[in-house]
C-alpha cells in the first residue's frame, strides 16, 4: 500500500478489485447456504424465532435488532468493526487499538445515572464559575488595602477638558469629514495633535540628539575651565607676599572702576547695585579708624616722621589711601545727579544718604519709616554743625513754602512707586505676549533708570532742605518735641493729628496720601522749579487738582496726655492691688508643698495598750519604757523628687479618677503595647502638624460625591486595574484608551 | 554694615482684610507641646458626644399605601425616584425630593411580590412570583417561584429554567458585577447559585434555617450576604460555601431583607423585630440601629444609589427615609466644615478603644421589648455554651468537638 511507484499502486488496486468480486460471490453463496439451513431448522420447529436481518430504513430502530452473521449469535464487537479493519481510510494505529479491544473480554461499564451525570455537570460548572470569578481577587484586595476609595469609580474630572481629549473623543461622521480625514491620514498629517506631523517629530528627535552631544561637549569644556580657574585661584591665595597682594588689590580696584563705567552704560541696574555697595564700603571706611593715622603703627611713624623720610612717606600713603577709599565714586550716574543738583556740593551731603534705600526693605513697613523721618530735632545738633551759615540764611527765606512742597514731593514719591510697579507689571505682560518687544526692553529700562537717578538726586536735595529747615526752626526757638517717642508709624491724617503740634507743622494736612512715607521734606524753591524743567516732570497743577484719598483706619492713639495717663495708671494699679490684696500666691504654694511633704513623711506607730500588764485608768499613763518598746519605727522615706525643685510639687500617688479613661486591654489590630502607644501618641490636629500632613492624616476612608449614582463595579475597572498594575511606563496609552472608551460610554448613556 | 532691629514684620501677623482668617504662627516642635495626647483625647470625647447629640437619622415618612409595603425598587438612573408595591397590588411612584407620590397604578390583584427597574430606567417590572431581578446590562430577567426562570424580555416563555428538588424559592438576585451569576434562596433552607449560561445550577448550601433574601456585594464580585430566619445574617464567599465568612448578629427576630450600600462597605438589614440595622461588611455586630415607635415589621429595605440614604418599607403601610450616617450633615459642606468633620472622624477612630469614648459611641436607645429580648437571647446563648462546655468537660477528650459559630449554621453543601 505504501509503494511509491504509481504503476505499482495501480496494479495493487486492480488486484483488490478482483479480490472484492471474488468475495462478493463467496458471500452470496454463504447467504444462500444459511437460508437453506434456516429453512431446514424451521421445518424442525425451533424454539425461538431468530432476529431477522434489518433490511429497511425505519424511524425507530432498536439497537438490539442488529444481527450477527449467523443465527443465534450475539453481536460481537468484531462484527461491528470488521469494515474498519479493511478500509484503507482507517489509520493503522486505530486499527491496532481496535484489535486490542476485540481481544479484551471485559464488559463495558454502565453509563452514569441521570442524577449523577447532572451532579458532575454541576460540579464542573461551579469550578468554572469559581475560577472565572476569582479574577476579581486582585481588585478586591487592592480596594481593601487602599487608603482612600473614591466613588463613583469611573469618575470623569469636572471642569474644562484639554483640547486633545475632546478631539480624540470626536468621530468622523459626515462624508465630507471622512474624505478630509482620509486625505490627512494618507499624507501622514496629524489628526489629533495639530502641532507637529510625524515627519516633523522624527526630524526633531534627530536634532535633539545632535544638540545633546553639542551641549555635552560644552559642559565638559566648562567644567575643565572651572577646574583650571580654581587651581589658579588656590595657587594665588597661597602667595604670602604683601606687596604682591597690595599691587593686586590696586589693579583690581582700578579695573573695577573701569568696568563700572562700562557697566553704567550697559547694565544700569547692576551699576546701581555696585554703586550701593561702594557707598556702603565708603561708609564703613569713614566710620572706622583704619587708615586714619591714629593706630599704634601710625603714632610710632608720626614720632619717626621728623627724622625719617620713609616714615613720612608711609604716613602720606596711608592718608592718601584713606582719601581714596572715602572718596565718592564718580561715575556717569553720579555725574548726572550732580548736574541736576546744580549748586549742591557733594561734600556737604547729609547723613541722610546713610539711610537704607526704600526699595531694599519695602517688605517691612516698620523699616519704611526711615531714620531721617524721625522728628527732625533728633538730628538737629549735627546739622547745625554741618550746615554752613550762608546757605542757612538762604533756606530760611524759603521756609514758608516748605510745607506745601513737602507734601507735593511725598505725592511724587508715592506716584513714582506706583508707576514703577505698573511699569514692571506691564513689562512682564509685554514680555509674555510679544517676543519682538524684548529688544526694546533694555532701552526702556535705561530711560527709566535715568528718571530714577533724577529722582534720587531730587530727594537728596529735599532731605537737605528738610534738615536745614529743621535747624532753622530750632534756632528760631520752636518748642521741642519729646525725643523718647521713638518710631511712630503714621498711616493717616488722623494719625498725624495725634502727633505733637511740632510734627504736624512739618507734615502736610490735606494732600498727603495715606500710604506716603514721611521721609521727604520740603525742597528749596529753586529745586522745585528745576524739577519742572526735567524730562519726566510732574505738573504741579495737575497734581494739586487731584484729591488725595483718605482711608480711615481706627487705631489706638499712640500718645496720650501724660498727666492724665499717669493718673489713670495709678488708679489701675491701685485697683489691682486692692483686688488682690490678700493674695500671696507664692506663700500659698509653699504652704501647700510643706503640707504635702509632711503628709508623705512616714509616721511613728504607737502600739502601746494602756492598762495592759499594768494599772490603767484616769490620770495614769503607760510607762515610758513600755511606750518606747511598743513604738514601731518606720524606715525613713526616700528623698522626695521635688526636694530640689522649689517651684514644683511632684505627687506620686495614683489618681483613681483617671483609670476610667484609660485603655485596660490591648485592642485588636495591635500586636504589642508599643505599637498602640505610638499610634495614640501621633497627633492628628493642625496644632501639631503642618497643613499638608493634617490633610493627609484626616483623609476620609471613603469619598462619595453628593447626588451621584454609584454604579456597581464593571469589567472596565478590572481592565483598568490590570493596566495600571502592568507597568508604569506603558500605563499612559492604556489609560487614555480606557478613558476614551469610558467617555464614549458616558455620552451614550446620557443619550439614552 | 547691618543694623539689627528688634521688630516683627506686621505682614507676618496682620491680616489684610477682616474676612481673612487669623494668622496663627505655629511652632511644631513636639517638645513644646507636651499635652497633645490629652488635648486630642478631650477633642475626641467632645466629638463623640456631639455625634450622639446630632444623630437624628429619621428624615421623612411617605404614606399613601392602603396595605403593607411589600417591595421597593430603586430607580436606576434617577436618585429622587422610588417605586413601591404593596400587598393590595398597588404600585406607587414617589418623588423623594418632594416627598410625594407621583403616580399610582393598580398592578395586580394580589400581592406585588417583586419589582425591579430596568437598567436603562425607562421601564419597570412587577411580579406575582415570589422574586424578581433584572440583568445588569441585557434585556434578561429572572423570576422565582416553584423554579428559577430566566426570561428574555422579547419572549413569552422562559429561555431557561432551573430546578433542583421540588422546593419553592423565596428570592432571586443577579450578581451586579459578574452579571451572568445568580443566587436564590429556597424554602428547603438552602441557598442555590446559578450561572445563566449553564444548563444546571452550580451549588447549593443548606443551612439550619431558611434564608429570606440574598444580596450581592456590588464592589466585590464573589461576596454575598443573606438574611436568615435565625435572626442572623451571613456573608459568604461564593467559591467557599462550606462556612460563612462572617456571621452578623444583633437582630432579635427573623431578618427579612438586606441591601448593600453602593460603595460595598456596609449593608442594611430589615427585620421582623421592627428595627433596621446597619452592619459594616466585615463586622459581626451592627454599627447602628434605627427604629421608631410607629414602625412595625420592616418588610423591605433599600440603600439609595448615592449611598447617603436608606429607605424602608414596613407593615404599617409607610415608607421611611433615613440617613445612612445618623449624625452626618446633609448638603454641601464648606471646606472648613468638611475638614473639621474629617478631623473629628479620625479622632473618633483613633480613640475608639478608650472606654469612655467607646461607651458613648455605642450607646443607643432601644425599645423596651428589643432590649429585653436581647438580654434574654444573651442569657440563652450563655446557657447553651455553658452546657456544651460542661458536656465537653465530662466526656472523653475529642468526643465533643468545638464547633465554631460560623460552622454551626451550615448543615451541608450539595454539589
Amino acid at each position: 500500500m505504501e509503494s511509491e511507484d504509481p504503476e505499482m499502486e495501480r496494479e495493487d488496486a486492480e488486484d483488490e478489485r478482483e479480490d472484492a468480486e471474488d468475495e462478493r460471490e463467496d458471500e452470496e453463496d454463504e447467504r444462500r447456504r444459511l437460508k437453506l439451513v434456516e429453512a431446514i431448522t424451521a421445518l424442525r420447529g425451533g424454539r425461538k424465532k431468530p432476529l431477522g436481518e434489518r433490511s429497511e430504513a425505519a424511524v425507530r430502530v432498536s439497537e438490539f435488532a442488529v444481527t450477527a452473521e449467523g443465527e443465534r449469535q450475539k453481536v460481537q464487537l468484531s462484527d461491528l468493526i470488521e469494515g474498519a479493519q479493511q478500509s484503507p481510510a482507517v489509520p493503522t494505529q486505530t486499527r491496532k487499538q481496535l484489535q486490542n479491544l476485540s481481544r479484551s473480554q471485559k464488559t463495558v461499564e454502565q453509563p452514569l445515572s441521570r442524577q449523577e451525570s447532572e451532579r458532575v455537570q454541576r460540579d464542573l460548572a461551579f469550578q468554572k464559575a469559581a475560577v472565572h470569578v476569582s479574577r476579581w481577587k486582585s481588585v478586591v484586595t487592592q480596594n481593601r488595602r487602599s487608603e482612600q476609595l473614591v466613588f463613583p469609580l469611573n469618575q470623569e474630572p469636572s471642569g474644562p477638558k484639554p483640547l486633545e481629549k475632546v478631539v480624540t473623543g470626536w468621530r468622523v461622521q459626515t462624508p465630507l469629514e471622512q474624505e478630509v480625514f482620509n486625505l490627512l491620514s494618507a499624507n501622514k498629517q496629524p489628526i489629533h495633535d495639530p502641532v507637529l506631523s510625524p515627519a516633523e517629530e522624527a526630524s526633531l528627535r534627530a536634532m535633539s540628539l545632535e544638540e545633546a552631544q553639542i551641549r555635552r561637549a560644552e559642559l565638559q569644556k566648562a567644567r575643565a575651565l572651572q577646574s583650571y580657574y580654581e587651581a589658579k585661584a588656590r595657587r594665588e591665595r597661597k602667595i604670602k607676599s604683601k606687596k604682591y597682594h597690595r599691587v593686586q588689590n590696586k589693579a583690581r580696584r582700578k579695573e573695577f572702576l573701569k568696568q563700572f563705567d562700562q557697566m553704567v552704560k550697559t547694565d544700569p541696574n547692576g551699576a546701581l547695585e555696585e554703586l550701593n555697595k561702594m557707598e556702603l564700603a565708603r561708609m564703613k571706611e569713614r566710620m572706622s579708624l583704619k587708615h586714619q593715622n591714629s593706630g599704634k603703627w601710625a603714632r610710632s611713624k608720626a614720632i619717626m616722621a621728623k627724622y625719617d623720610e620713609g616714615a613720612r612717606r608711609a604716613m602720606q600713603q596711608q592718608l592718601e589711601l584713606n582719601k581714596d577709599l572715602t572718596q565718592k565714586v564718580r561715575s556717569s550716574l553720579s555725574n548726572q545727579e550732580e548736574q541736576e543738583d546744580g549748586a549742591s556740593d557733594p561734600e556737604l551731603l547729609p547723613d541722610f544718604v546713610n539711610d537704607a534705600e526704600p526699595g531694599q526693605v519695602s517688605s517691612n513697613p516698620w523699616m519704611r519709616g526711615e531714620l531721617s523721618a524721625e522728628p527732625a530735632e533728633a538730628q538737629r545738633s549735627e546739622q547745625e554743625v554741618a550746615a554752613p551759615a550762608a546757605e542757612k540764611e538762604q533756606h530760611e527765606e524759603e521756609e514758608e513754602k516748605a510745607d506745601e512742597e513737602e507734601a507735593l514731593l511725598r505725592d511724587f514719591e508715592s506716584r513714582r512707586k506706583l508707576r514703577q510697579k505698573e511699569e514692571e507689571e506691564q513689562e512682564a505682560a509685554v514680555q509674555d505676549v510679544e517676543d519682538s518687544d524684548e529688544e526694546e526692553g533694555p532701552a526702556d529700562q535705561d530711560q527709566e533708570e535715568e528718571g530714577l537717578s533724577e529722582f534720587r538726586s531730587l530727594f537728596r536735595g529735599v532731605a537737605e532742605g528738610l534738615k536745614e529747615a529743621a535747624a532753622a526752626a530750632s534756632s528760631a526757638g520752636c518748642s521741642s518735641a519729646p525725643l523718647e517717642g521713638g518710631l511712630i508709624r503714621i498711616r493717616t491724617v488722623e494719625d498725624a493729628e495725634l502727633l505733637p503740634p511740632e510734627d504736624v507743622e512739618l507734615l502736610p494736612c490735606s494732600e498727603s496720601p495715606p500710604s506716603a512715607p514721611q521721609e521727604e521734606a520740603p525742597p528749596t524753591g529753586q529745586k522745585a522749579r528745576g524739577n519742572k524743567k526735567r524730562k519726566r516732570n510732574i505738573e504741579l497743577k495737575e497734581v494739586l487738582t487731584k484729591d488725595a484719598k483718605t482711608v480711615t483706619v481706627p487705631l489706638a492713639p499712640t500718645l496720650t496726655d501724660t498727666a492724665d495717663g499717669s493718673d489713670e495708671e495709678l488708679d489701675q494699679r491701685g485697683l489691682i492691688m486692692e483686688a488682690f490684696a490678700g493674695d500671696d500666691v507664692i506663700a500659698d504654694f509653699l504652704r501647700d508643698k510643706r503640707k504635702q511633704e509632711d503628709a508623705a513623711k512616714p509616721k511613728v506607730v504607737d502600739l502601746t495598750l494602756p492598762g495592759w500588764g499594768e494599772w490603767g485608768g484616769q490620770g495614769l499613763k503607760p510607762s515610758s519604757r513600755k511606750r518606747r518598746r511598743f513604738r514601731v519605727k518606720v524606715a525613713p522615706a526616700e528623698p522626695r523628687k521635688d526636694q530640689r525643685l522649689p517651684g514644683v510639687i511632684i505627687s506620686e500617688q495614683r489618681n483613681g479618677s483617671l483609670s476610667a479613661h484609660q485603655v485596660s486591654a490591648l485592642p485588636f489590630p495591635f500586636e504589642n503595647h508599643a505599637q498602640f502607644e505610638s499610634a495614640v501618641r501621633t497627633p492628628l490636629g493642625r496644632t501639631w502638624n503642618t497643613e499638608r500632613t493634617v490633610k493627609k492624616l484626616t483623609m476620609p476612608k471613603v469619598l462619595t460625591q453628593l447626588g451621584t449614582i454609584i454604579q456597581p463595579m464593571t469589567e472596565e475597572e478590572l481592565a483598568r486595574k490590570k493596566a495600571s498594575a502592568a507597568g508604569a511606563g506603558k500605563e499612559d496609552p492604556h489609560k487614555t484608551k480606557d478613558q476614551k472608551r469610558r467617555a464614549r460610554k458616558g455620552r451614550h448613556s446620557q443619550k439614552i | 554694615m547691618k543694623v539689627k532691629v528688634l521688630s516683627r514684620n506686621p505682614d507676618d501677623y496682620i491680616r489684610e482684610t477682616k474676612l481673612d482668617i487669623q494668622r496663627v504662627p505655629r511652632n511644631y516642635d513636639p517638645t513644646l507641646h507636651p499635652f497633645e495626647v490629652a488635648r486630642e483625647y478631650t477633642r475626641a470625647l467632645n466629638a463623640t458626644k456631639l455625634e450622639r447629640v446630632f444623630a437624628k437619622p429619621f428624615l421623612a415618612s411617605l404614606d399613601g399605601h392602603r396595605d403593607g409595603v411589600n417591595c421597593l425598587a430603586k430607580h436606576t438612573t434617577s436618585l429622587s425616584t422610588l417605586l413601591s408595591g404593596s400587598c393590595d397590588g398597588e404600585v406607587k411612584v414617589w418623588n423623594l425630593s418632594k416627598r410625594e407620590c407621583v403616580r399610582t397604578l393598580q398592578a395586580h390583584e394580589g400581592f406585588v411580590r417583586g419589582m425591579v427597574v430596568r437598567f436603562c430606567g425607562t421601564s419597570f417590572f412587577t411580579t406575582v412570583f415570589t422574586g424578581l431581578d433584572h440583568h445588569q446590562k441585557e434585556g434578561v430577567f429572572a423570576t422565582c417561584g416553584q423554579q428559577v426562570d430566566i426570561w428574555d424580555e422579547q419572549r413569552s416563555s422562559p429561555i431557561r429554567s432551573f430546578t433542583w428538588g421540588v422546593d419553592s424559592f423565596s428570592s432571586v438576585s443577579f450578581n451586579p458585577v459578574e452579571t451572568e451569576l445568580l443566587g436564590s434562596c429556597a424554602s428547603d433552607r438552602s441557598i442555590v447559585l446559578y450561572d445563566m449560561r449553564e444548563s444546571a445550577p452550580l451549588k447549593k448550601v443548606i443551612m439550619t434555617m431558611r434564608s429570606n433574601t440574598l444580596c450581592w456585594n456590588p464592589m466585590e464580585a464573589y461576596y454575598f450576604t443573606c438574611a436568615n430566619e435565625d435572626y442572623n445574617l451571613y456573608t459568604y464567599d461564593m467559591r467557599y460555601l462550606e462556612k460563612p465568612l462572617v456571621v452578623h448578629m444583633d437582630h432579635v427576630s427573623a431578618v427579612l431583607d438586606v441591601d448593600y450600600s453602593p460603595t460595598g462597605q456596609e449593608f442594611v438589614s430589615a427585620s421582623f423585630d421592627k428595627t433596621i440595622r446597619i452592619f459594616p461588611k466585615d463586622a459581626g455586630h451592627s454599627r447602628e440601629v434605627y427604629h421608631t415607635k410607629r414602625m412595625q415589621h420592616v418588610i423591605c429595605i433599600k440603600w439609595s444609589a448615592d449611598s447617603k440614604y436608606i429607605l424602608s418599607g414596613s407593615d404599617e403601610m409607610n415608607i421611611r427615609l433615613w440617613k445612612a450616617n445618623a449624625a452626618e450633615k446633609l448638603g454641601v459642606l464648606a471646606p472648613r466644615e468638611r475638614e473639621a468633620a474629617n478631623y473629628s472622624q479620625k479622632l473618633k477612630e483613633k480613640f475608639q478603644n478608650h472606654p469612655q469614648i467607646r461607651r458613648i459611641a455605642r450607646h443607643r436607645h432601644l425599645p423596651k421589648s428589643i432590649y429585653h429580648q436581647t438580654k434574654e437571647l444573651r442569657v440563652m446563648k450563655d446557657a447553651r455554651r455553658r452546657k456544651e462546655m460542661n458536656v465537653r468537660k465530662h466526656s472523653k477528650p475529642g468526643a465533643v468537638p468545638v464547633v465554631s459559630e460560623k460552622e454551626k449554621h451550615v448543615v451541608t453543601v450539595v454539589k
